[in-house]
């Protein structure tokens, strides 16, 4: 189980006067094994959105909820892919992953199955005694994602995890998240700002005005990539180009351009 | 002025020349009579002292005795320096708590010199072995506090936020988090910890009536020896440089070993 609610949320940086409003009455519902990436200008809150469900932030009034219960603390059943990676530049790639595990307290042998299962889900495997700073960009995302799978959490939070990668590295990850996800669906709030990647990767895509942050409109993607079968497709170009993705993708540009001073994504 | 960068040679070249300048200028000084040779020893005489010492004892020891009973006394008050420093800084770095008891007491600490500790180490710790360690301590403990506490304090914030998210408790997040974390700070404050330590050993060994040598310093100063005192004074140079050519090496292993450039 793993759905995710924003109940008229309000977030304010500051105090006083000199408050600044960065998300303003936010309503959405992640139902379980749901796929939502949210997708807006840069600063109207999103990465706000998600630090909230994982207990970095509080809302300044409504409510975040979990399962229906109520977000008080970080915890290993939210797990976060940061953008940078985070990974601990100390600890090797098999340390890295392990980590979660041994602060739940789990008997060796099980660990190492769960690791072991986690470096072949993502081919980590020829660098499981490597240090992050000998891997590239993809490999260190990877090792954040198996981090992140390997605690089998109820929800996985990814803040732009593949902002930080070259072109080419990114559309090779995404088309692995979209595997991984289809496989074996879990509930993903997914931060973005490339309109196809939300496109392409997601079930529903909510799209945020600039601040402070509302949520603008919530497109159901899943119907569509079902009824025009997306999924067979392998390759990410060949789904990119279809008509019923170009119709979607240009719905979302617009929607954006429409916020003013949209400048980048 | 803007200039290019210097090779290996020429810069051991300027080097020397810089130390050959200041023998020289020391030599004409001491030699010419200007100075009186009670006053300052010329180079000869004092590189033959520093020479005799070597295998002659004064005040009771040769000069590697007394520096061997000064190496042990600075390693104690070092060890202890980095034993109690490094955890508390680390833990001042994690609880807010702590942090705002202790900061405001160490900040006045801090700026009183080892030295001024004399009379109260002599009184608390005596003259054998407890006093002069205190003395070194005084000096050596500042930085070993203050760097491993900025280390802990300005760690990378997502790291934390990351290891917090897996769900770590709190004496995990300090050992594995926080300590790997500040060690490049720590490995910078353990040097200059080391460095005052070593400049604290003459304050520290005024107080000792056995071996050390700051002892045989005091002890030449007595009976107006100069060239053995400057003997003590180059040995205290060389063996400080020794300590720091050896920790920044340390220091430049790890930081490879991490990853970290230069």
């Amino acid at each position: 189980m793993g759905s995710i609610s924003f109940r008229n949320v309000d977030k304010v940086f500051g105090q006083g006067t000199g408050g600044v409003k960065a998300l303003d009455d936010i309503n959405l519902d992640i139902a379980d094994k749901e796929f939502v990436a949210i997708v807006g200008p840069s600063g109207c809150g999103k990465t706000t959105c998600l630090r909230m469900v994982a207990g970095f932030e509080a809302a300044s009034a409504g409510s975040v909820l979990v399962n229906g219960r109520p977000v008080t603390a970080p915890g290993p059943d939210r797990a976060v892919v940061f953008q940078q990676f985070a990974l601990f530049p100390w600890k090797t790639v098999r340390e890295n992953i392990e980590l979660g595990l041994r602060n739940k307290n789990l008997p060796v042998g099980e660990r190492s199955d769960l690791v072991a299962s986690a470096l072949k889900l993502m081919n980590l495997e020829t660098h499981v005694d490597a240090f992050p700073h000998q891997l590239s960009g993809g490999m260190q995302q990877r090792v954040a994602i198996a981090r992140a799978y390997v605690l089998d959490p109820e929800v996985l939070l990814m803040d732009e995890p593949f902002g930080a990668l070259d072109a080419q590295t990114r559309v090779v990850m995404q088309e692995e998240l979209v595997r991984l996800a289809r496989h074996n669906p879990r509930t993903v709030l997914f931060i973005t700002h490339a309109v196809e990647e939300a496109v392409y990767l997601a079930d529903r895509v909510a799209i945020m005005t600039r601040r402070p942050g509302r949520i603008k409109e919530v497109l159901d993607i899943k119907a569509v990539r079902e009824r025009e079968k997306w999924d067979s497709h392998a390759r990410i170009e060949d789904v990119m180009d279809l008509e019923s993705f170009v119709h979607l993708r240009t719905h979302i540009w617009k929607s954006l351009r429409e916020e003013k001073g949209f400048k980048d994504v | 002025m803007a200039s290019r960068p210097l090779g290996l040679g020429e810069t051991l070249l300027l080097g020397l020349a810089g130390l050959s300048s200041f023998i020289g200028l020391w030599s004409f000084l001491s030699l010419s009579g200007i100075v009186p040779a009670q006053f300052l020893p010329g180079p000869l005489d004092v590189a033959s002292r520093f020479w005799t010492l070597l295998t002659a004892p004064f005040a009771g020891a040769t000069l590697p005795a007394h520096l061997a009973s000064s190496f042990q006394r600075y390693a104690y008050g070092v060890l202890l320096a980095a034993m109690i420093g490094i955890p508390l800084g680390l833990l001042m770095g994690f609880f807010r708590l702590l942090d705002d008891i202790v900061t405001p007491i160490f900040d006045g600490l801090r700026f009183i010199a080892p030295i001024a500790w004399v009379p109260f180490a002599a009184l608390w710790f005596g003259t054998g072995v407890g006093g002069p360690i205190m003395i070194i301590f005084a000096g050596a403990f500042p930085p070993c506090l203050i760097n491993a506490y900025r280390g802990a304090r300005f760690v990378e914030p997502r790291l934390v936020e990351a290891a917090r998210m897996l769900g770590t408790p709190s004496s995990r997040m300090i050992l594995e988090v926080l300590l790997p974390a500040a060690v490049p700070s720590i490995i910078a404050g353990l040097r200059v910890s080391a460095g005052l330590g070593w400049q604290s050993l003459v304050g520290a060994e005024l107080i000792v009536a056995a071996a050390g040598v700051g002892f045989m310093m005091v002890q030449a100063q007595g009976s107006v020896q100069t060239p053995t005192v400057m003997a003590g004074m180059i040995a205290i140079g060389l063996v400080g440089m020794l300590i720091d050519v050896l920790l920044r090496q340390g220091e430049g292993w790890l930081r490879r070993r991490r990853g970290l450039e230069s």
